[in-house]
């Protein structure tokens, strides 16, 4: 039972970085845009947020949390919201090719994130890590009435935000005008154009608001799950393609993505709870997520329901029609 | 006295495309309470007219008047905001939505949740008025196509439009779907709203217009009350006095079948019949016309005998011109027709998506037809390199050299190389479409006597074009097609111009003339 409980709360915690990335994602694809640079973002995210909790943390004696929180928290949105303006100017503006633009995005992400990692650890001097305790204990905070109940007892309020984001881009894609005007401009944007919707003011705003959810799972991976210290692993990129992953596994809804993101932490950590693993066959059970998507995804295209189909418009740029 | 019910009215519009004029100063008055045809052929401006209307175009000068107040439209929105609506031929609707989710698409002022009951009554009310069906829950991917135009129609009307424009609205509808949708204007009209009716089909301009407008080249040509006028009048209108070019056309030499087409149906992917039993031999050594409406067929016959299109019934038999043995080329696809040692040049409409590679140069466009013969694993750039050179000599196309990608080139000197490419390979059919479209006189003309260089070398041409004064001076016969039916074959020297554009828009065009000889 204790088992369990620790497979689940391990899982959430994973589960919790990738449903920030995925919910981001899937506002991003919704406007069409096929954004893969979301482990870019994330590591955009991820390093700012550090950053402004390094910088508040080493400037002022007794730093309180809850400062830290906040400054950290404007740091890592504002960095992320970056890296998606950066992606719609050049696919939206400058009609770049997409999936280049994202991919770049990524590789730059992670490079910049790891440049200042690395100068923050060396700033940090001692034993050469950095570590923003006072911040991130604030981030792993439990909320205050659940901390008695077991398997809430280590989570911190990020947890609950991520889900609350969900449910909210849930129900603002499904049953608001703003929403439906979205996924029109996702899946037919000419149609979109005709009816006086802005194509380029909806997918710049979804473009950025999705980048600034996606970098939200770089600062909750920073923070809770490595404790508010960084580490040049690549850790971040895996749990951003992981993200990825997770938007067609939940066929591009955010409510599936919730539960998706909890399964494929199971799934991820599942190794550590079964006995009498090698090294090698470790790695085996850490690839069940990726191919649980491709499973996914084989019986998603086998069955053809419209409603399961990437947006129609996704990854292509938009030409007013001119004669 | 009428004054009271004009809704719009436009004056002295013109509108360009670069060097093309498409309006000419039009006027045009459209009136509550009726139902105005705007009729002409192809390219004569009437949806470039109707789509300054509607917000899509913003005219290059006139005025445009709507209740008698001077309006500048420059948007779809305008358009709505004025109450003018247009259903276009292509319809703007999104697959996964629902019908009332399109219809609310876009709308300001709907209050910020989603209350797709209220609108799904509003649906119904106005389905209640005038006769739509349609079910406000369904996805617009199980919908057939009348049914997705009725959700246009409705989308229109829920934003209070009182002026509809509708451009070829039957032209994916079948007769009794037509029938439908001509009830439900009848019954818009009496209810007091304006109605423009974009056609090319005369019978339909009698059936519900109150009165026609016909253009022709950009200009109004003529008004008139539909019950004042008839369709040899119509016509006259529409396709204008005959004009000499002075194209050559040498006599047939020892005119044998080549190509027997008999029996020929195609339908399209949604189901809609493209060509029905179209039959006809062409002639080796003759120029065989092939006129219509565009969208007529034309392009699913030429590819048909290409072996690029799927087909229904019919054969398409190639008679060998060494042999005289017959082969079959239906269900055959290009590289089974040229093994089989036919050789067929295809000169597509789509010219740098179908006939060449706007990227490449010129030599390696002239690969595409020649890149498989050769033994070895490299490819032989030698002759297609000798083949562009010859090209460019012969046919005086204005290139800065052979390595210029083709979609530098202007629009003549591009189809001077596929014509070039096509004609090198000694083809026995010779099939063009379009060949002359966009290109200056000087250009037609080469391309004018390319076609009877080949025609008295033997082959058989089939050249599809829209000019009917260029067809009755170049072709020896000519096919009229009319919505994917053949509706008649006539002499190219002693046709009447009148009489093929009444063909055009009318299945075997005057009663009289049955006989397909």
């Amino acid at each position: 039972m204790d088992q369990l409980v620790s497979l689940f709360e391990a899982a959430v915690v994973f589960g919790t970085v990738i449903l920030f990335g995925s919910v981001g994602e899937i506002l991003t694809e919704k406007s069409g845009n096929l954004n893969l640079g979301v482990p870019g973002i994330m590591y955009l995210g991820g390093i700012a947020g550090l950053a402004g909790a390094f910088w508040y943390e080493s400037n002022f004696a007794s730093p309180v949390p809850f400062i830290g929180l906040l400054i950290s928290l404007v740091c890592s949105l504002a960095a992320a919201m970056l890296g998606g303006l950066i992606y719609s100017f050049l696919t939206i503006t400058l009609r770049a090719n997409q999936n280049v633009t994202g991919l770049t995005l990524t590789i730059f992400g992670g490079g910049v994130a790891n440049f200042f990692g690395g100068a923050l650890n060396n700033m940090a001097g001692g034993v050469g890590q950095i570590s923003v305790a006072a911040t991130s204990s604030a981030y792993r905070a439990t909320l205050p009435f659940l901390s008695e109940v077991s398997l809430f007892s280590s989570l911190g309020f990020m947890v609950y935000l991520a889900l609350i984001l969900a449910v909210v881009t849930s129900i603002f894609l499904s049953r608001t005008h703003k929403g439906l005007n979205l996924r029109a401009v996702g899946e037919n944007p000419a149609t979109a154009d005709a009816a006086g919707i802005s194509v380029v003011k909806n997918k710049y705003l979804a473009t950025c608001t999705g980048a600034a959810i996606t970098g939200l799972g770089g600062l909750y991976y920073v923070m809770d799950y490595i404790k508010g210290t960084w580490a040049i692993d690549g850790g971040i990129e895996r749990l951003g393609w992981l993200a990825v992953a997770l938007v067609i596994f939940a066929r591009w809804k955010p409510l599936h993505a919730i539960w998706g993101s909890y399964l494929f932490g199971i799934l991820f950590w599942l190794w550590l709870y079964i006995p009498g693993l090698t090294r090698s066959s470790q790695e085996i059970f850490k690839v069940l997520p990726y191919v649980v998507t491709i499973v996914v995804l084989i019986i998603v295209s086998t069955r053809r329901k419209r409603e399961h189909q990437p947006p129609a418009s996704l990854g292509l740029p938009y030409f007013r029609e001119e004669r | 006295m009428q004054n009271a019910k004009v809704a719009v009215c436009m004056r002295d519009i013109t509108k360009t495309f670069g060097p093309v004029v498409a309006n000419d100063r039009i006027g045009l008055d459209i009136r509550r309470g009726e139902i105005l045809a705007l009729l002409g052929e192809n390219g004569s401006g009437k949806t470039t007219l109707m789509n300054m209307l509607a917000g899509i175009y913003y005219p290059d000068a006139g005025q445009i008047f709507v209740d008698g107040h001077e309006v500048s439209i420059r948007s779809p929105k305008d358009a709505y905001d004025l109450g003018i609506g247009m259903i276009h031929q292509h319809f703007k609707l999104v697959d996964v939505f629902t019908a009332a989710e399109n219809i609310i698409l876009g709308i300001k002022d709907a209050g910020r949740s989603l209350d797709l009951k209220t609108v799904g009554e509003k649906i119904r009310a106005i389905c209640d008025m005038y006769g739509f069906d349609i079910d406000p829950n369904q996805k617009i991917y199980d919908m057939s196509v009348s049914q997705k135009q009725t959700v246009e129609i409705v989308k229109v009307l829920y934003r209070g439009a009182d002026i509809l424009i509708l451009d070829e609205p039957t032209a994916v509808l079948t007769p009794q779907e037509t029938e439908k949708l001509f009830a439900i204007l009848r019954n818009m009209r009496n209810d007091g709203k304006a109605i423009v009716i974009i056609t090319h089909k005369l019978h339909e301009v009698e059936e519900i217009s109150d009165r026609v407008v016909v253009l022709r080249r950009g200009q109004c040509v003529g008004e008139k009350m539909t019950k004042d006028t008839n369709a040899a009048e119509m016509t006259n209108m529409m396709v204008g006095r005959q004009v000499s070019l002075n194209i050559d056309r040498p006599e047939p030499v020892d005119p044998k079948p080549r190509l027997i087409v008999e029996g020929l149906t195609v339908k399209d992917a949604d189901g809609v019949v493209k060509l029905s039993d179209v039959s006809f031999t062409a002639y080796s050594g003759e120029i065989l016309g092939i006129a219509g409406i565009s969208g007529c067929g034309q392009k699913e016959l030429l590819e048909a005998i290409a072996g690029l299109q799927d087909f229904e019934s019919g054969s398409i038999r190639y008679i060998d011109p060494d042999t005289g043995k017959e082969i079959e080329l239906i269900g055959k696809d290009p590289r089974e027709i040229f093994d089989m040692g036919v050789t067929l040049a295809f000169v597509p409409e789509d010219r740098l998506g179908m006939g060449l590679v706007g990227s490449m140069d010129l030599t390696d466009n002239m690969m595409l037809r020649s890149f498989r013969s050769g033994r070895s694993i490299f490819t032989d750039r030698k002759k297609p390199r000798q083949l562009a050179e010859r090209v460019v000599r012969e046919l005086a196309v204005d290139t800065p050299g052979l390595s210029t990608p083709v979609r530098r080139l202007s629009g003549g000197n591009v189809q001077k190389v596929l014509v070039g490419r096509e004609i090198s390979s000694s083809p026995t059919v010779l099939m063009t479409a379009y060949a002359v479209r966009g290109l200056d006189i000087n250009s037609s003309y080469t391309i004018y006597d390319l076609l009877n260089q080949q025609k008295q070398k033997g082959v058989a041409v089939i050249y599809v074009g829209e000019d009917l004064d260029v067809l009755l001076e170049l072709c020896d016969r000519i096919l009229v097609l009319c919505g994917g039916r053949v509706s008649g074959i006539v002499p190219g020297r002693d046709a009447d111009k009148n009489e093929v554009g009444l063909m055009m828009t009318r299945l075997g065009g005057m009663q009289c003339n049955e006989s397909t000889h």
